[in-house]
């Protein structure tokens, strides 16, 4: 949670952005009382325009912002829109612009942040209704273009054969990149991926270093260059940072593209 | 043979090449012409240690002490070199920048949102992108319309009663931040330096582009101050100055 306990737009936020350890001061600050300002649109009433509402509740120990909002719409708002299932941090529901910033919304203590709270829809995908985006369209259409799936050579694959061993180093790198839970903040917060609709974000790039890694993928240099060999692929990232810098689940994107930047360059430049 | 579980065995155009190339080659370029500026401002600065030094050098560049005689199209030929460079990396890197008023707006919505560093660091890279474009291109120009003009004397001269200084009062900071800003964000962008404690590396390379940062401007500013003064003296006292270049 090193993320929770960063005021944003506070002095340390244009100062490094890295992720810092765990203060632990957050849980324990005085409770006040919460102003929660909410964006609301509904795109099936274009009729009633997009307008801030502002709700007030005390805080509790240790609120996480999804209750905040559970509390929200329990007593204050039945009709306020927003996405949660494990409320966890696995399922990437609740990805939501907090004071500007992406982030989970049930792993941010609302201790870290001050008094005042905006919340807004995550930009770049499809708005379902307040605070609810489609992001799962949208990875959807990546996954199916990224072909971000296990490529096996063989065709017919041995049910009766013993599985191939993986080396546990290589499992646990896997694991590691596999960690991904598709929430969309990576992608509301590039810059890249504001001005070019079709660009892959962290998330895609992050897929195909996943298969990359993977040794039971056969697919070459030259195949994943088909890939993302271009700039709405891994030649359009500006290397702003930011999706490394705002992963929730804190995945090593940087390096990640970093590393598939020079792949790529390198099977570009063998290739004709 | 077909990859199990795809249609990758429908023809499909092959994607082009090209785009690593660009990529590479941006990046190629910026970085020569980041270590070339980094040199440059070193020489430039040699004249605090008086004009001989720095007539030392002028000299030097145009093979004076290798042929025993000065060629000024030794400089011409380099400076062409750089122009080349420049041209080809500013061509590269525009194609990066925001184009139409949508996507400006919504950059720098975004941008205002996250209040991120290193998303702000970019935006600086257009803007003093752009600022060397426009004044990098008339001191290229100068250079390259006055062979054998290089000197302590000459640039003073030039910085003073030729009315440089204001020009290179906005590129000096301009391009040291470009240089500095640049050269971090090449080692972010292809992993320079990594190791597995990446977060750390980064936190000393960015320290490292505001002391490099810092201290180029730092001396290129006392540098320009310098040719200034010298300049102004050489004015009030033209016999103070040697003879200019025949041409």
């Amino acid at each position: 949670m090193s993320l929770d306990d960063q005021p944003p737009g506070g002095p340390s936020a244009g100062a490094d952005d890295a992720p810092v350890p765990a203060g632990a001061a957050s849980s324990r600050a005085p409770l006040r009382r919460l102003r929660l300002r909410v964006l609301r649109y509904n795109p099936r009433e274009p009729q009633v325009p997009a307008r801030f509402e502002t709700y007030e509740l005390d805080e509790a120990d240790n609120m996480t912002l999804f209750l905040a909002l559970e509390e929200v719409r329990d007593r204050l708002d039945a009709s306020l829109a927003y996405d949660f299932v494990c409320r966890a941090g696995i399922c990437g529901s609740c990805a939501m612009l907090v004071n500007g910033r992406p982030r989970l919304a049930c792993r941010t203590l609302t201790g870290g942040l001050p008094a005042e709270i905006t919340l807004a829809p995550l930009p770049v995908f499809e708005l379902v209704q307040d605070l609810s985006v489609d992001t799962g369209k949208w990875m959807r259409a990546l996954g199916e273009r990224l072909h971000a799936w296990l490529h096996a050579q063989h065709v017919e694959p041995d049910l009766d054969a013993i599985e191939e061993r993986m080396d546990p180093d290589v499992a646990e790198k896997l694991y590691e990149l596999d960690r991904c839970i598709e929430c969309g903040c990576c992608v509301a917060a590039c810059g890249t991926a504001q001005m070019r609709v079709d660009f892959v974000g962290g998330v895609g790039l992050n897929k195909i270093a996943r298969f990359h890694l993977d040794p039971r993928d056969t697919r070459t240099d030259a195949d994943y260059y088909e890939l993302i060999g271009d700039d709405d692929g891994v030649f359009g990232c500006l290397g702003l940072m930011a999706c490394h810098d705002l992963c929730p689940k804190e995945l090593p994107l940087r390096t990640q593209i970093a590393f598939l930047r020079r792949r790529m360059v390198r099977a570009g430049l063998s290739g004709k | 043979m077909a990859l199990a579980g795809t249609n990758a065995a429908a023809p499909r155009p092959r994607a082009s090449r090209m785009p690593a190339r660009l990529d590479l080659l941006e990046s190629g370029t910026g970085l020569l012409l980041a270590l070339f500026m980094l040199v440059h401002t070193l020489f430039a600065a040699s004249i605090l240690l008086g004009p001989e030094a720095s007539a030392t050098m002028a000299r030097a560049f145009e093979g004076y002490y290798l042929f025993g005689r000065s060629y000024p199209a030794i400089v011409g030929a380099f400076t062409t070199l750089i122009v080349l460079m420049f041209v080809v990396h500013a061509v590269l890197a525009m194609r990066k920048a925001p184009s139409g008023w949508a996507a400006y707006s919504r950059f720098h919505g975004n941008r205002g949102r996250l209040a991120h560093a290193d998303t702000t660091l970019w935006w600086w890279q257009v803007v003093t992108g752009a600022v060397v474009g426009l004044t990098a291109t008339i001191h290229l120009y100068h250079i390259l319309a006055n062979p054998g003009g290089l000197g302590p004397y000459e640039s003073a001269q030039q910085v003073w009663s030729g009315r440089m200084w204001p020009l290179y009062l906005v590129l000096l900071p301009a391009v040291e931040l470009h240089v500095g800003i640049g050269l971090y964000r090449l080692a972010m962008k292809w992993g320079w330096f990594e190791d597995d404690r990446s977060t750390r590396t980064r936190r000393r390379l960015k320290l490292a582009m505001w002391g490099l940062i810092g201290s180029y401007v730092l001396l290129g500013l006392t540098a320009l101050g310098a040719y200034a003064k010298l300049g102004y003296e050489q004015a009030l006292d033209p016999s103070t100055a040697p003879a200019m270049h025949a041409p």
